[in-house]
């Protein structure tokens, strides 16, 4: 018989995980990307990596402290959302598109690759980063929390640390959206040269909601590598198509749509994939192996993706108005 | 629908004198607002502009004409700087205004509006009005974060647009998205929200392509406005009726040149500009030419009246 009580508790353990918080903070990055300015950012995996590689090799090779180490992980974000931003921002759009994929695979090659190894770890990565962050924890040593939600004090911390970030970006994201910068910004994504007809330095706002969005993918990058190690095979291109499912599922323009949407993809995939992987092992499925089981749940990804675009294209908390007067 | 329709419901107070000399291609004006030399622009083989000499009068409605593919267009991108001749130079207000961006352009008071409307959809009208404000400190991302650094400011903006949207009757439709008005509308909307950013010269593509009769009436009205309030307006336009109604000055372009100017009852007379226009199909109002050209034309001058609604 399937243990319904251990699924369902797996399940509610993705509401606080804190890879639900990076994948949730990377999508608002996104948010800030394709659904406010219109930029089809395909490399947040690449701002993810950047984080998560410049928080680690400072701690490491460099012995930075954890804030130290931060901050290095945000500006070289910004300096990849320059590199990438100078010579695509006055093009079309798509241009951002095909050099922002093709950039995030440059960095997790680089990041890959043996001759760095001393830096990088090569495609074993990195780990023992931990220290500095753990050492400011304030929970006393123990366990806390009820039912599923049981963690010890480093987890709880990670936790507190990675949802402290999201509630942070998601403030400022509505903050600036609903100010005459975030104006300025739609403007852009409805079109950009109405906006430059009326005064407006298009170019220079695309790069800071670039640069803003970026930093906040890094910053996901920092919070999905604090409970485990830095793979460089996470941060592939599938990382962020995750997170396009995730921003669709949510809304694109909206500020909770990423970071609801991050919890029922994550909650809904758990929870999914733990009941296949029970019912093959009871006999339920007799057509299907263990290992396919595994696979199961991209399939499902790809469908869901199908169905919100075709069904739902504003996604939860998108504006129904809107979809009216889609082009 | 009568062509009548599409006149302004006050008889346009009409500004004259506004050049030195006999009205020709390039001729010199009392007070120009624009003056642009050797302004060049070719797409491969072909020259879409090569204007030798040009002036815009200020403080006057200049119409520019001209049949399809004249390159009234081109020269309107190149003179707000959203496209780069391969040569020229020109000035607006007395200050060189080649090679900058389009956004410093309309910083220093040239706006303009596009021939394909560009209404930003997916924000409400008020948004789209309130956008066109010039210098607003909340447009920095700094102080955006903070609203007290913006809110009065903000406050006063909106002020300004209700204003407008209530000169334009758009006030009605201030919390809809732009993306729900008719093509006139829009038009109108696109027309208030430059306004927004307190312009000297306004520079309108076709203002009248794609609206109704029932509204082609304010929109002139509006155009006429924009003069009484000391706007310079540049405008291109095919209704050779509003042209002639509203325009104080004609500068009619073909294959790339200012073939003739002046007057618009006058230049409509001018041989090259007959010439320019027989050659190609348009809907132009022929009643105006001279008589002397052939029965076919009279023909289509006929058929105008109820072409003219286009």
């Amino acid at each position: 018989m399937i243990d319904w009580i251990q699924l369902l508790g797996n399940s509610a353990q993705q509401i606080l995980s804190p890879v639900t918080a990076a994948y949730a903070l990377a999508a608002l990055g996104l948010a800030i990307h394709f659904g406010y300015t219109g930029l089809l950012n395909f490399g947040q995996a690449g701002f993810m990596a950047l984080g998560a590689y410049g928080y680690g090799i400072s701690t490491l090779t460099f012995g930075f402290p954890w804030w130290a180490a931060l901050l290095v992980g945000v500006g070289v974000s910004i300096i990849f959302a320059l590199i990438l931003g100078v010579p695509t921002l006055r093009l079309r759009a798509d241009y951002l598109a095909i050099v922002t994929i093709a950039a995030a695979e440059i960095a997790r090659l680089f990041f890959t690759t043996n001759t760095f190894v001393q830096y990088t770890g090569s495609a074993n990565g990195l780990q023992g980063y931990k220290g500095s962050f753990e050492e400011v924890n304030p929970i006393p040593p123990g366990r806390y929390g009820f039912g599923p939600f049981t963690y010890n004090e480093y987890d709880w911390w990670v936790r507190i640390f990675g949802w402290g970030l999201v509630i942070i970006a998601a403030l400022i994201t509505w903050r600036l959206m609903k100010s005459p910068w975030g104006r300025v910004i739609k403007g852009i994504r409805e079109d950009e040269d109405a906006v430059r007809a009326l005064g407006k330095n298009v170019y220079f706002y695309k790069m800071q909601a670039l640069v803003l969005g970026g930093v906040f993918g890094s910053l996901a990058g920092m919070v999905f590598v604090l409970p485990r190690a830095i793979v460089p095979s996470n941060f592939q291109p599938t990382l962020t198509f995750f997170i396009y499912a995730i921003l669709l599922l949510g809304g694109a323009a909206t500020v909770l749509g990423p970071i609801v949407g991050a919890i029922v993809f994550w909650v809904a995939l758990s929870f999914f994939s733990g009941f296949v992987a029970r019912a093959v092992e009871v006999g339920w499925l007799p057509f299907m192996s263990t290992v396919q089981a595994g696979q199961l749940q991209f399939i499902l990804v790809g469908i869901v993706i199908m169905l919100l675009v075709i069904f739902r294209p504003q996604g939860m908390f998108g504006n129904k108005k809107e979809l009216a007067f889609v082009k | 629908m009568s062509s009548n329709d599409a006149v302004p419901s006050s008889t346009p107070t009409k500004t004259s004198g506004l050049h030195i000399g006999e009205p020709a291609p390039g001729v010199k004006k009392v007070d120009p607002i624009i003056v642009a030399d050797h302004i060049k622009r070719s797409f491969g083989g072909l020259t879409a502009v090569d204007v030798e000499h040009l002036e815009i009068p200020r403080g006057a409605i200049t119409a520019l004409i001209g049949p399809n593919g004249a390159g009234k267009t081109t020269l309107f991108n190149l003179l707000t700087g959203f496209d780069k001749p391969d040569t020229g130079e020109w000035t607006f207000d007395g200050n060189s205004i080649a090679g900058v961006p389009a956004f410093k352009v309309a910083r220093r008071g040239q706006v303009r509006t596009f021939q394909l409307t560009k209404a930003l959809g997916l924000l409400t009208v008020l948004d789209n009005m309130k956008l066109g404000a010039k210098g607003q400190s909340g447009e920095s991302l700094t102080k955006a974060i903070f609203p007290w650094f913006w809110r009065k400011e903000e406050e006063e903006i909106e002020a300004r647009a209700l204003d407008l949207l209530a000169r334009f009757k758009l006030d009605a439709k201030k919390d809809d998205y732009a993306a729900s008005l008719s093509g006139g509308q829009r038009k109108l909307l696109e027309m208030a929200r430059a306004l927004m950013s307190e312009p000297t010269l306004v520079m309108l593509d076709e203002p009248m392509a794609g609206v109704n009769p029932a509204l082609t009436q304010s929109l002139l009205d509006h155009i006429l406005n924009l003069k009484t309030e000391g706007m310079t307006v540049l405008f291109v336009e095919h209704d050779m009726h509003m042209v002639r109604h509203i325009a104080d000055w004609v500068v009619v372009m073909a294959e790339g040149k200012v073939v003739a100017e002046g007057d618009p009852h006058e230049v409509m007379k001018n041989p090259a500009v007959i010439d320019a226009y027989l050659g190609s199909h348009h809907d132009e109002d022929l009643g105006e030419l001279d008589p002397s050209i052939t029965e076919a034309v009279k023909e289509l001058a006929d058929d105008d009246a109820d072409e003219i609604k286009h």
